[in-house]
This record gives C-alpha cells, sequence and structure tokens, in this order.
C-alpha cells in the first residue's frame, strides 16, 4: 500500500510516522508542501508538530499551501487521509472535517498518555479494534479542544463518525477523564465518507513496546487490510 | 488606506485567556470589571483609494483565511 506524508516547515512528527509507516509494510514517500504533485496514495498522512509556528490559528496557513490543494482533490475522490495532532488542526482549517480546535481548557501545552475509548470501530481506519476497547496513546498539544455546532455534534454521534473519545483505565467517559475540554470527550472525528480521520492523539507514538506500547499499530494494520 | 480587523471569539465559544485575564484583573481589586473577552487585533494597508473596494477587500480576506467563522466573530475598521 503507498503511503504519502506531507511535511510542512515546523512538522516535527513527520519521521516518526514515516518509520511506523515504513515498520508496517507501507511504501512511503515523503512531500515537501510547495511540491504541486502528489505521488499515487492510497493514504495521505498530516503529521503533527507546529506548522508556520501555529501563526494566525493552528493549521490555518498549513490547509492554503500547494499541496493542500492536491489532498483535498485525493479526499474528494476518496483517499484516506490521516490527520494526527497539527495534522487534524490543517484538516479542520482546509474545511475536510468540521468544527474547530480551541485552545486547552487550563490553557496549558499537555503532554502525556492517555486512555481512549474505540467507541466506534465500523471504518477502515479502526476495523481491527475491538469496539469499546480501551487504548493507551499520547497526546502532545496545546489546541486540542474539539468545538463543533450541536447539530454537527449529534450527527457525529449519529452517525458513528466519533472512533475515539477520551476515558480513564477502566473506560469511563466522564469530564475528569477530559484532558482538554473537548466537546463529548471527543479525541478524533471522521468525515460523513469515513475516508478522513483527525485525532489529537498519536498512533504513531505507540508501535513499539521497547519505548511505549503497541495500541497504535491496529491503526495503521486496519488500513492495510 | 488603512484598515483594522478584530477579531473575537464568538460569545457562545469559551475564551479560558479572557477569563484568566479578567479574573486577574478582578484579584487586582477593580471590582467594577464584569465581563472581558480578548482577541487579534490585524493592521492592513491596502493600495486602494476606494474605502468601500478596500472594505469588500478585506473582508474577503477575513472569510478566507484570517477569522474562523465557526468560532470567532469579527469587525472592521478604517484607521
Amino acid at each position: 500500500m503507498n503511503s504519502t506524508v506531507i511535511i510542512f516547515p515546523g512538522s516535527n512528527c513527520d519521521r516518526d510516522i514515516a518509520t511506523a509507516l515504513t515498520k508496517l509494510q507501507f511504501k512511503n514517500k515523503m512531500v515537501w508542501h510547495k511540491d504541486s504533485n502528489l505521488p499515487k496514495s492510497d493514504l495521505i498522512v498530516i503529521p503533527g508538530g507546529f506548522s508556520y509556528g501555529d501563526y494566525l490559528r493552528s493549521g490555518a496557513i498549513a490547509a492554503k499551501s500547494n499541496i493542500l490543494k492536491e489532498v483535498i482533490r485525493a479526499a474528494n475522490s476518496g483517499c484516506l487521509i490521516l490527520g494526527i495532532c497539527n495534522g487534524f488542526q490543517i484538516l479542520i482549517e482546509t474545511g475536510l472535517l468540521q468544527g474547530a480546535l480551541l485552545r486547552n481548557r487550563n490553557l496549558k501545552f499537555i503532554s502525556k498518555d492517555v486512555y481512549l475509548k474505540v467507541i466506534n470501530n465500523d471504518n477502515k481506519f479502526c476495523k481491527n479494534y475491538n469496539k469499546n476497547s480501551i487504548i493507551n496513546l499520547n497526546i502532545a498539544h496545546n489546541e486540542g479542544n474539539y468545538f463543533t455546532q450541536k447539530d454537527h455534534l449529534k450527527e457525529l454521534e449519529d452517525k458513528a463518525l466519533i472512533p475515539f473519545k477520551y476515558c480513564d483505565k477502566e473506560g469511563l467517559i466522564n469530564d475528569n477523564n477530559n484532558p482538554n475540554g473537548s466537546m463529548n470527550n471527543i479525541a478524533g472525528i471522521l468525515n460523513n465518507k469515513k475516508n478522513i480521520l483527525g485525532m489529537m492523539p498519536h498512533p504513531e507514538r505507540m508501535i513499539d513496546s521497547l519505548i511505549s506500547n503497541t495500541d497504535g499499530i491496529e491503526l495503521f494494520n486496519s488500513i492495510l487490510n | 488606506m488603512k484598515l483594522a480587523v478584530i477579531i473575537t471569539l464568538k460569545k457562545d465559544v469559551l475564551d479560558p485567556q479572557g477569563k484568566v485575564i479578567e479574573q486577574t484583573l478582578q484579584n487586582m481589586g477593580i471590582n467594577s470589571l464584569k465581563n472581558l473577552r480578548q482577541g487579534k487585533y490585524i493592521e492592513i494597508e491596502l493600495d486602494e483609494p476606494d474605502e468601500k473596494k478596500a472594505h469588500d477587500t478585506v473582508e474577503n480576506m477575513c472569510k478566507k483565511l484570517l477569522v474562523n467563522l465557526i468560532i470567532e466573530e469579527y469587525k472592521i475598521e478604517k484607521i
């Protein structure tokens, strides 16, 4: 399977995701944001980091770059798109995903491992996870507080477009287990066609038990199979 | 022509930075403070003498890039 990772000035998780993809047998290519040609891809990943120093709003400047026009075209023709952390913020700013990512409720940059519940696995990114299973991934962000209009929030819930929610070790989802103030403890969302996933947690950091754990692997394996 | 854009979070969007500023000022003894919202201020100089056209150009900038209309609102002022 062919994957492409887009790099912006300020991306800092591009090598991590490339390592993860290669380890899990993707044929991966890296593409600089000024390029206007995308290699043939089954999966495009927009990695984490601080594209353009988070100027104006996180992801706002990157969303207007040359290569994003191609990413939007690919997304509209059904290519799988995964935006992690700043990548999620960029997807929101392009309009490929709806809503907004506000500053964390406690005004702090949060870097820690959190528990997530797999709420919906009926999609290409999560099908290898059992529904309601609890996984442990790392988050590292300042703007991860997901916000959207009430009717869109209802649509996300009703149409099974929320793959992950923040929870505790036992899977309890409540405000105490919400690290950033995200509506309904949302950690990631899908578009209506379910070919675009934006998520704040970093699955690419959880692919090796030597340095963390392996809870992120099944996300990539889901895409592969 | 010079125009300014003032961007603030919409009223129903939580503004934690504004809240912290508000609480700090209240702690400093400014008891008459009722509510405070913080935002962004952008100055834009245009090579366009016509005020209406200049306003439209900046309005377009706001909609396309400067403002996230889901969470923010804006005001354009001539300076």
